[in-house]
């Protein structure tokens, strides 16, 4: 039990040793502690998680209170049940591989203490997020994770497009975190309380309160669960508050692993899951996370087919792949939302490690076009990507395989114009998946290298070191899939996840054999495509960028978001803060208030002081002026 | 012990050893020891009104360690002083920045020190005075007398344009005093008495309220300040001494929300009521136009002092929505503010010292020489953005949290604040300090002395300690603003 504490402070104790000591002692220690105590954290995960395969009871351990106001009460708190104890396996673990990794990756940094201070500040928010008992606490980890992350991403502070990235991203998340915190106030409001406990305790009469927004009136529990999904969106990067992740890649590359791709943005996913209770009762809500889920796994997919930067395309595939997350809790499957969360946490951590050691053995070249035929020179480094990539388009008996399966059956079953719409929608991202899955690894690793001699001779294997948790993550790909899916989906799962979360009681369905060979077609056409355009005849991708072109460019161009973002919200800003400055500030309030109120007595005093002129027969006329203004009063009135 | 009179000698040890510092004539040598006069004699006052804190029951809503003598004669004015929840804390804010202020200014301040050192010890008299008095007349003394230092302060050892400033904070702040002077004179010659308390209890006229309401209004919004009296408050924070700025922020501007409480909301809950809507108007329009100009800010200081303005719309929302998790919060957010607020502003005077420029665009990339610095500098921003965990954001969270269950609409607005501060605070921290030093000048910066790491870590663990426990400083507010409540809503029940 205390094993809970152990696994949330390690992270914490080793933050403060790597912030604290690590300019004091020598900067391995930092690596090597740091690393050490996450691997404890892991291991301890572990053996919570095994224990938690059967019917795991909720367990609570209270710290002390935080706020409380009249009958508003948040403590420090801990709430364990099956769904946190799946999420702190992942994180822990994903996050001791990338401690690990970082040992090496980082080496020639020169605040490598600080990164690895950071990095283990982030685990410990993470953590500490999914395992709160009430809603307040979970912002705070939420807002945590949203700091260390915009901490990490401007990391390396210098470059001027790593602080502007930073900014991006914390601005965008604190655009959804206000949603989030009014969804928090909102939920006290209805429930009196922000305890899980309490809120899960919820009755069907709840549904029927309304509620006064801007003279609309809405259902309650619909509007609540709107405003914590806006929060989810920013976080999870998707479609309108997206535009942060791709930039994130600025941050060294441990951290798109860790951050950006495993535990962090999943954390909307997890948001919505935790609430999921009182999501069953938000039916629009629940058509709008579908229909914004499906929308980006599409959307981020198309994009990520022509981005040239390895990490980007990676980043955009994070995004899609959250949509499809989105997509299966919005249809009410939540266990299934759940289950793509850790196959994807596993299989992305290590794509985005194994591009890391790619860039790792080019001197920091990101360019795929700049790459190509390095597999026999790291044969290591490209077998496991193969694997990841093998895993995200859902290969046969690869982890993503029986996560991605059963979100498109729980669609095809949805039996509604909706889950329709997200079926087909799926099926084409998971087209697009593959494309530029395999668009990537011939790029990257196959057909004729477009390194220079000299580059290409200094190409090199990363060191073991960096290796070990990739082939640690490469094993999660590949079997946590059919390992977890009894519990997580199949039949043990109403026994596993003891109420954690709400479940539907319908039973799992197959697709159909013909719809299942449909899926699997796309999937091979999608590779054999990309395999046409990138491997056999090169000629075919600049051809087709300039007969469509118009269609090239705004996938190029992302959709041209962030340009029509930057019209539209950032431009203007600065424009009206400038003229609220000088118009409203300067010209208005000054000129009228105290300026004008100086100038005023200034001139009344010059006026008055026409009368003090020092000439007696100045004075001699107003007094006889004066004489006859009174004369005149008393013989008129 | 409780025999001594311990809120007397906390008001006026500060005045005592100012008029002990006069007899020190001032020169190279002795210099050093008016400071250290200065310096013990704030940390002995913050060590008695320690004191206050310790010995003070939270289960006892009224006034403690109460004082009363007989002022004139032949009227009903007293020397009475007393602390109540409410108050507790803001004595706390004052006793424990001023020794700070005395730090941070112990080497920037060159000439006229005892003067300097005097004006300060004076003011913290005030400022204490001004919090404990239950004597309406007395609080009127004191929250004028605060006027006279102040102004000193900025008009001898501010910046370049200090006279304008001086007097543009002299202007606004009379303009309003001379209202709630006669509001006052209105209240005694009605009431024949100046006990806040009596006064609490006696039934004014509606019409009435709504004047002296007014009245003391216009006092109150020109300190605290709400939009669209807030134009002295840049000006007055840009020429002011590093020390000057952290006071006015930290203890000055709370006086505003200090007497919302204490007098607007409790003696004239009807006014309070009727004149609800056109506070909020005015705070939303405080939290979002200013953040906006802070936006648009190329001096550091001036920024700070805009987020100020749009910090006080968050409190005086909280104030006048008047339940007790919007009055707890705007509690809290003054607190935190005072702490915060005063902590940036020593940040600036820390690089200003050094460099003698608070234009935003020569700086850039400090990181790279002033790395503790920067870490230091980072923590306020995040207080001052309302990261959960840090002081600032446990006031926003409960005003927000009163807000909503008042209007679901204001409450959108209101809460813009936390996705606005977040742009320009980290717009700002960026230009200063990320990026590679482009001013030849900033490669000759050293980091924090231990002074200044002095001051800076125990700001830090206060605002932490405030983020995390906040109870600590909710307790004691509780009973208080229970009452302030109850009869609020009697008064506003018929």
């Amino acid at each position: 039990m205390n094993l809970i504490y152990a696994i949330v402070f390690l992270p914490l104790i080793s933050f403060f040793y790597c912030i604290f000591f690590g300019r004091i002692f020598n900067k391995n220690t930092s690596f090597y502690l740091s690393s050490f105590l996450l691997i404890v954290s892991a291991f301890f995960s572990w053996i919570v998680l095994f224990n938690a395969l059967d019917n795991y009871e909720i367990q609570k351990y209270y710290l002390f209170e935080w706020i409380t106001s009249e009958n508003f009460n948040s403590n420090w708190s801990f709430r364990v049940d099956t769904l946190t104890i799946v999420m702190m396996f992942l994180i822990s673990n994903v996050s001791a591989c990338v401690h690990v990794y970082s040992i090496e990756y980082m080496s020639n940094d020169k605040s490598s203490s600080r990164f690895m201070a950071y990095l283990s500040l982030f685990t410990f928010f993470m953590l500490f997020l999914v395992t709160s008992d009430n809603l307040l606490q979970l912002f705070f980890g939420w807002e945590g994770v949203g700091l260390t992350s915009y901490l990490l991403i401007g990391f390396w502070n210098y470059k001027e497009s790593a602080n502007k990235a930073a900014i991006k991203a914390f601005i965008v998340n604190r655009i959804g975190d206000f949603a989030f915190l009014i969804g928090i106030v909102g939920v006290f409001y209805l429930f009196n309380s922000i305890y899980f406990d309490d809120i899960f305790d919820i009755n069907s009469n709840i549904t029927k309160y309304n509620i006064n927004f801007f003279g609309i009136n809405l259902s309650s529990i619909d509007f609540i669960c709107l405003l914590l999904f806006i929060g989810a969106m920013g976080k999870s990067a998707q479609l309108g508050l997206h535009t942060w992740l791709p930039d994130a890649m600025e941050g060294p590359t441990p951290v798109s692993a860790l951050i950006h791709a495993a535990t962090m943005v999943t954390a909307g996913v997890f948001l919505v899951v935790r609430m999921s209770p009182i999501f069953e009762y938000a039916n629009f809500t629940n058509m709008f996370i579908t229909l914004i889920g499906s929308s980006t796994a599409i959307f981020a997919a198309s994009i990520a087919i022509t981005q040239n930067d390895i990490k980007r395309v990676i980043a955009y595939s994070t995004c899609s792949q959250l949509g499809y997350m989105f997509c299966a809790a919005g249809l009410g499957a939540y266990n299934i939302a759940i289950f793509h969360l850790i196959t994807h946490g596993f299989f992305k951590a290590l794509l985005f490690l194994c591009a890391g050691s790619v860039i790792h053995s080019l001197n920091n070249q990101q360019d795929m076009r700049k790459m190509g035929g390095i597999a026999k020179k790291i044969p290591i480094t490209t077998s496991l990507m193969w694997i990841g990539s093998m895993a995200i388009i859902g290969f046969p008996f690869f982890s993503g395989y029986y996560s991605k399966e059963s979100i498109l059956e729980i669609a095809y079953y949805n039996n509604s114009s909706l889950g329709f719409f997200s079926y087909y929608i799926g099926i084409i991202t998971a087209f697009l998946t593959a494309f530029y899955s395999w668009r990537l690894l011939l790029m990257t690793f196959h057909g004729k290298t477009n390194l220079s001699n000299e580059q290409f001779k200094l190409v090199h294997e990363s060191p073991l070191i960096m290796i070990l948790p990739l082939i640690f993550l490469a094993a999660g790909s590949i079997f946590c899939g059919f390992l977890l899916y009894d519990y997580f989906v199949g039949y043990k799962n109403i026994l596993f996840w003891n109420e954690s979360i709400s479940l539907s009681d319908e039973k799992v369905q197959h697709l159909p054999t013909f719809q299942n060979l449909f899926v699997k077609t796309f999937v091979s056409l999608g590779i054999i495509i990309a395999t046409f355009f990138y491997f056999y005849n090169k000629n075919l991708p600049n051809l087709f960028s300039k007969n469509f072109s118009i269609f090239y460019k705004i996938l190029y161009n992302k959709w041209y978001i962030d340009d029509i973002y930057s019209y539209i919200f950032i431009k203007p800003t600065f424009y009206i803060s400038n003229i609220l400055f000088v118009k409203g500030d300067q010209k208005t309030i000054d000129t009228i208030g105290p300026n004008g109120i100086s100038k005023m007595i200034k001139i009344f005093s010059k006026f008055l002081s026409y009368f003090q002129s020092g000439f007696i027969y100045h004075y001699a006329f107003s007094m006889f002026i004066g004489l006859i203004l009174i004369l005149s009063w008393f013989m008129f009135f | 012990m409780l025999n001594l009179p311990i809120l007397s000698l906390t008001i006026f040890l500060p005045i005592i050893s100012a008029i002990l510092i006069l007899f020190i004539k001032e020169n190279q040598d002795s210099v050093n020891n008016i400071k250290l006069t200065a310096l013990c004699s704030s940390i002995g006052t913050f060590i008695l009104s320690f004191f206050l804190w310790l010995f003070y029951k939270n289960s006892f809503p009224n006034y403690q360690f109460v004082e009363k003598y007989k002022w004139f004669q032949d009227f009903n004015f007293y020397y009475h002083i007393g602390i109540d929840g409410i108050s507790l804390y803001f004595v706390l804010l004052t006793t424990f920045l001023t020794p700070l202020c005395i730090l941070i200014s112990w080497d920037s301040i060159k000439f006229r020190v005892k003067e300097y050192m005097i004006a300060f010890l004076f003011l913290e008299t005030l400022l204490i005075g001004m919090f404990s008095s239950i004597d309406t007349l007395l609080f009127y003394i004191f929250f004028e007398g605060v006027l006279i230092p102040m102004f000193l302060i900025i008009g001898i050892w501010g910046g370049k344009n200090r006279i304008y400033a001086a007097f543009k904070f002299f202007l606004y702040t009379l303009l309003g005093s001379v209202l709630l002077l006669v509001a006052v004179i209105y209240i005694y010659l009605k009431t024949n008495t100046m006990n806040i308390q009596e006064l609490q209890n006696y039934d004014f006229n509606f019409y009435i309220q709504i004047w002296l309401w007014l009245a003391f209004f216009a006092s109150f919004a020109i300190k605290i300040p709400m939009w669209p009296f807030h134009t002295w408050l840049p000006d007055a924070h840009v020429e002011a001494p590093t020390a000057g700025s952290v006071i006015l922020a930290g203890v000055l501007l709370k006086m505003g929300g200090y007497g919302f409480i204490r007098f607007s909301l409790s003696i004239f809950p009807e006014a309070s009521h009727f004149f609800s809507p056109l506070i909020f108007a005015l705070s939303v329009i405080a939290i979002i136009y200013t953040s906006f100009v802070a936006l648009a800010q190329t001096d550091w200081k001036k920024l700070i002092a805009y987020s100020s303005v749009a910090h006080m719309g968050i409190v005086t929302v909280g104030i006048f929505i008047a339940n007790q998790n919007s009055i707890e919060g705007a509690m809290i957010q003054m607190l935190s503010h005072g702490i915060v607020s005063a902590a940036l502003f020593i940040c600036i005077g820390v690089v200003y010292d050094r460099t003698k420029t608070r234009e935003i665009h020569s700086y850039g990339g400090l990181v790279n020489r002033m790395p503790l610095y920067s870490s230091f500098f980072m923590i306020f921003t995040l207080a001052s953005v309302g990261l959960p965990g840090t002081s600032g954001f446990v006031g926003e969270f409960l005003v927000i949290l009163g807000t909503f269950k008042y209007n679901i609409t204001l409450t959108f607005f209101v809460a813009t604040g936390i996705i606005l501060s977040v742009i320009y605070m980290l717009y700002l921290y960026k230009r200063i300090i990320f990026g590679e030093i482009t001013n030849d000048k900033l490669n000759e910066l050293t980091d924090l002395n231990l002074r200044e790491k002095i001051i800076m870590i125990l700001l830090i663990l206060l605002i932490l300690i405030m983020g995390i426990y906040p109870n600590l400083f909710l307790d004691p507010m509780r009973q208080p603003i229970e009452q302030i409540i109850s009869n609020y809503n009697i008064a506003n029940a018929n």
